[in-house]
């Protein structure tokens, strides 16, 4: 079952979408502390898109939440602004000193640790990039749920 | 978010989610703050129940904005999500956190 949004790529409709798979992912089940992994997921790359996506003009943005067996949730994001492949990103150093740390980076660098998984395909002029959470308490670690063919 | 003077020092007491929506408000009022001539800062996370880049990069912006001015900004209370998202980014690496407002007040120079 998927549910999608679309919007206006503007962080004026941030909130909007925030809400939209807050609500999602209660509906899926999942606990409180991870939907918060997940919002700040799609905060991330949302604002990355309301960036740095559209430069010339303004553009949309879609969002899509599917609920998959086994407590997964699937985000797909896509958006038809310049490519833009999250896992080329670089990482992120760490300098120790205040006067000497970058401000910005830290985005992606968050993303990557709150899913389970992230794909990214330029399909045509659509950039889409899908994040893949597993509701932590769902799954005891001891048990892992097993993926992949086999249904 | 609410504020406290006790002795030289202000303390700052964040509530709720600071995310790129609330994060400029917050750095805005620090500013005023630190114009106004304040430099040593307990900012207390004890009441945030979220914290995105944009949250991170208006702490750290003031807290390089006070290091010029020999200035001191300590955190407190971090908890949840907010520890992890500190733990990630290697925030704890640059920042003195205490467990509470108390505590980073003792550290305080006098």
């Amino acid at each position: 079952m998927a549910e999608t949004v679309r919007s206006v790529a503007n962080i004026d409709q941030l909130e909007r979408i925030l809400e939209f798979v807050r609500s999602c992912a209660a509906r899926a089940g999942f606990s409180g502390r991870r939907i918060i992994d997940l919002e700040l997921a799609v905060e991330e790359a949302m604002v990355n898109i309301c960036r740095y996506a559209y430069t010339e003009h303004s553009g949309e943005v879609e969002v899509a939440c599917l609920q998959e067996p086994g407590g997964i949730l699937r985000i797909e994001i896509v958006d038809r602004g310049r490519p833009f492949n999250l896992l080329k990103a670089e990482k992120p150093v760490f300098e120790c000193d205040i006067a000497r740390r970058q401000l910005g980076g830290l985005g992606i660098h968050i993303i990557r640790n709150m899913v389970d998984d992230i794909r990214y395909r330029r399909e045509g002029d659509k950039n889409r990039l899908i994040l893949v959470l597993r509701d932590r308490k769902q799954n005891s670690p001891s048990t892992p749920e097993p993926v992949g063919p086999g249904r | 978010m609410d504020t406290e003077k006790i002795g030289d020092v202000r303390i700052v007491r964040l509530q709720g989610r600071l995310g790129e929506v609330s994060a400029p408000q917050f750095e805005d009022r620090m500013k005023e703050m630190i114009e106004e001539g304040e430099v040593l800062f307990v900012v207390d996370l004890g009441g945030l129940e979220y914290i995105s880049s944009a949250g991170l990069r208006s702490i750290l912006s003031t807290a390089k904005e006070l290091k010029k001015l020999d200035g001191l900004l300590f955190l407190s209370g971090l908890r949840g999500p907010v520890k992890e998202v500190f733990e990630i980014s290697h925030f704890v690496d640059i920042f003195r956190i205490f467990g509470s407002v108390q505590e980073a007040l003792e550290a305080m120079p006098r």
